[in-house]
């Protein structure tokens, strides 16, 4: 029982240790270059958490990013690496928006939910390709779901010149009934773009959470990622845990999408590069160790980083890529556990010999 | 336009396009074929359009039309460095190559705009460079008659520089001691540990070899085709030369046919409209068309594509 809870201990103590090393890392680079990084770190927490504006926003951020990182560990679990969340987000953030300008005269009881749900199966059937192809051709889902990634890309950039709109690079605006917008809570937070999305956020986390701990579906999931052969010869079929799981992954990612499409921009425009939302959200599920709760702290934590980044350039000089540095640098100590692993053993057995204990 | 003038602009233009693919697909050649899955070539190629356009606006006065070749090993050597990090996360701290390689491409961007906005007061993008590697013929073969005119007239020297690279580095593969050993640890790491090979050695110089031709063909691609620095010089031309990898079977010279056959379906897309029946094709599917086929060939519709055995497989010694 102990030994267990040192080990839970141990597991808490890699992210935290990550997200401090990353922060440090970030104060040293602004220190390196001439920057103040006290100066740097309060504008950003001001930017971030500064008033109900900033909060607002930070809150819009994170909902996608939870929502995409619980996708991330859905498949994550069954033990696929879904590093094509963006390209499956961009899908649902399309087809939602397609659906939702399509019927503009429709009332918000139709299209809402048919908006949100057709951006949901965009997502579920662009990841559910790579499923398919793993579980019945033995492909490797890490390289489809990239070269899917930029054919989605490639795929909307076309639709959206072509055929949503006469050559223009946006599409125009959804309808009103079809927007997550909600009057009072964006005046609650001083007309920030704040939307449904987070409620649609904190239900997922809870649904996801009680799908995977409390029915035989998750259950199934968490079987095959821990040791596929056991799971089939204990009579659960792989073949079909692989599919589902990555069509709940890809679904949530478009869902991630919906939010953006029908909450934040109210329309899509045309894509210079793979949007970032997915690898963010994915970094999100890595720092919180593809664990609902975990995944809602990191998720917020981006968030903070991410808007309260962007007003560090005003506020204090400090260019705003550094927020991105500090994350790709957290990422890289989680990835990189071992390392937070070896050094907490070494330290441990440091005390217990003192103790005189072993 | 004439036949002749009309395959010279489509061979040409191809071949632009492939050059950053044809090096940084070898790049990834040699990463992977020493068990290290680069998903990380994206982030190279960014660390090496970087460091080049400074180089060349730096010291485009002294080395003049030299600038861009110097610039590109310049490029080659800050890939390297910039490598280490994928290098000694998965091989020594036993990081899973996919995380490190998406870190690779998450910090290397944000560094480099970082760094972009220190030296060029705060902007976002660099200016343009004056020293390009701009349009050559390849001496004696553009005198060939016909051939000469299609291939080798005002075209692309990097993209030439890109396939004497590709021959040098099938021979150095399939032809030296070094490219026995990176194979064998590719393939199965603990018997070429049995037999005295230093499996993490050869792992680390797969993925510099990884650094330095992807800071090469990023360096490439910012000195060629954009003339600048920017968030967009690098956009995706490091996963489609993973892909061409995946498409040239882990094998350099196939790695350069499936680079010079994306390069042309790239460049279609621009100078397809010159072109009958290209130019009734949307542009969309010209677009696509390295993804799909990759996914394709990978599926084994078009013959299977297997990797390496022991690839993105970390190694513990003592195991």
């Amino acid at each position: 029982m102990l030994s267990e809870n040192k080990k839970t201990l141990t597991n808490l103590m890699v992210p935290l240790l990550s997200v401090v090393l990353g922060l440090i890392l970030g104060a040293v680079i602004m220190l390196g270059f001439g920057y103040d990084p006290i100066a740097g770190y309060q504008s950003m927490l001001k930017g971030a958490l500064g008033s109900p504006f900033y909060i607002g926003e930070t809150l819009r951020y994170a909902s996608p990013l939870i929502i995409i990182g619980l996708g991330f560990s859905v498949a994550n679990s069954a033990g696929f690496f879904n590093i094509g969340l963006s390209g499956q987000a961009l899908m649902g953030w399309l087809i939602s928006v397609w659906v939702a300008i399509s019927l503009p005269d429709a009332s918000a009881f139709v299209v809402l939910p048919l908006s949100v749900l057709a951006g949901i199966l965009a997502g579920a059937v662009w990841a559910g390709i790579a499923g398919v192809l793993r579980a019945y051709f033995g492909t490797s889902e890490v390289i489809i779901t990239i070269m899917l990634n930029y054919t989605a890309l490639h795929l909307t950039n076309y639709l959206i010149r072509n055929v949503l709109t006469d050559s223009s690079d946006a599409t125009s605006r959804i309808p009103e009934q079809a927007s997550l917008r909600m009057d009072w809570l964006s005046q609650l937070a001083g007309g920030s773009r704040i939307n449904a999305g987070v409620f649609i956020a904190i239900a997922v986390t809870i649904l996801v959470w009680v799908f995977m701990t409390k029915t035989t579906m998750g259950y199934e999931i968490r079987a095959v990622g821990l040791n596929s052969f056991a799971a089939q010869y204990a009579g659960m079929n792989a073949k079909r845990n692989i599919i589902l799981s990555m069509l709940i992954s890809g679904g949530l990612a478009g869902l991630g999408g919906v939010l953006e499409g029908l909450g934040t921009f109210s329309n899509i425009f045309v894509q210079a590069g793979i949007p970032n939302i997915g690898f963010d959200g994915l970094a999100v599920a890595l720092l919180g160790l593809s664990h609902p709760i975990g995944i809602v702290f990191s998720g917020l934590l981006f968030a903070m980083l991410k808007i309260g980044g962007a007003s560090m350039p005003l506020g204090s000089g400090v260019p705003t890529e550094v927020v991105d540095i500090v994350i790709a640098s957290i990422i890289f100590f989680v990835g990189a556990n071992y390392l937070i692993r070896f050094f907490m053993k070494k330290f441990s057995r440091g005390k217990d010999v003192k103790g005189g204990v072993e | 336009m004439d036949i002749i003038s009309l395959l010279q602009l489509v061979v040409s233009s191809a071949l632009m396009y492939s050059a950053p693919l044809i090096l940084t697909a070898l790049g990834g050649t040699f990463s992977e074929r020493s068990g290290i899955v680069n998903v990380g070539l994206e982030g190279i190629m960014v660390i090496g359009a970087f460091s080049s356009v400074v180089f060349n606006l730096s010291f485009a006065g002294q080395f003049g039309d030299w600038t861009p070749w110097i610039g590109m090993v310049v490029g080659g050597l800050f890939g390297l460095i910039f490598s280490i990090i994928h290098a000694v996360a998965t091989v020594n701290l036993r990081a899973d190559h996919i995380i490190s390689g998406t870190v690779i491409n998450l910090l290397a961007p944000a560094l480099a705009i970082f760094l972009t906005r220190v030296m060029y007061e705060g902007r976002g993008q660099t200016d343009f460079i004056a020293e390009n590697f701009g349009i050559a013929d390849v001496p004696l073969l553009v005198d060939i008659p016909v051939i000469g005119d299609i291939f080798f007239d005002n075209t692309y020297l990097p993209a030439f520089f890109g396939i004497f690279v590709a021959v040098l580095s099938w021979f150095i593969l399939f032809k030296t001691r070094f490219g026995l050993r990176l194979r064998a640890v590719g393939e199965h790491p603990q018997a070429a540990d049995t037999l005295g090979i230093s499996v993490y050695g050869i792992k680390y110089a797969g993925v510099l070899m990884s650094g330095l031709l992807g800071g090469m063909g990023g360096a490439i691609q910012a000195q060629l085709i954009s003339s600048q620095f920017a968030a967009t010089t690098i956009a995706g031309q490091g996963f489609m030369a993973m892909a061409a990898m995946i498409f040239g079977k882990w094998n350099p010279l196939g790695a350069m046919g499936a680079a010079i056959f994306f390069g042309l379906a790239q460049s279609l897309a621009v100078t397809g409209a010159y072109i009958p029946v290209i130019n009734t094709v949307p542009s969309v599917f010209l677009d696509i068309a390295p993804y799909v086929i990759t996914i394709v060939v990978l599926v084994g519709v078009i013959g299977k594509s297997e990797g390496p055995a022991a690839n993105g497989v970390t190694y513990i010694k003592s195991k």
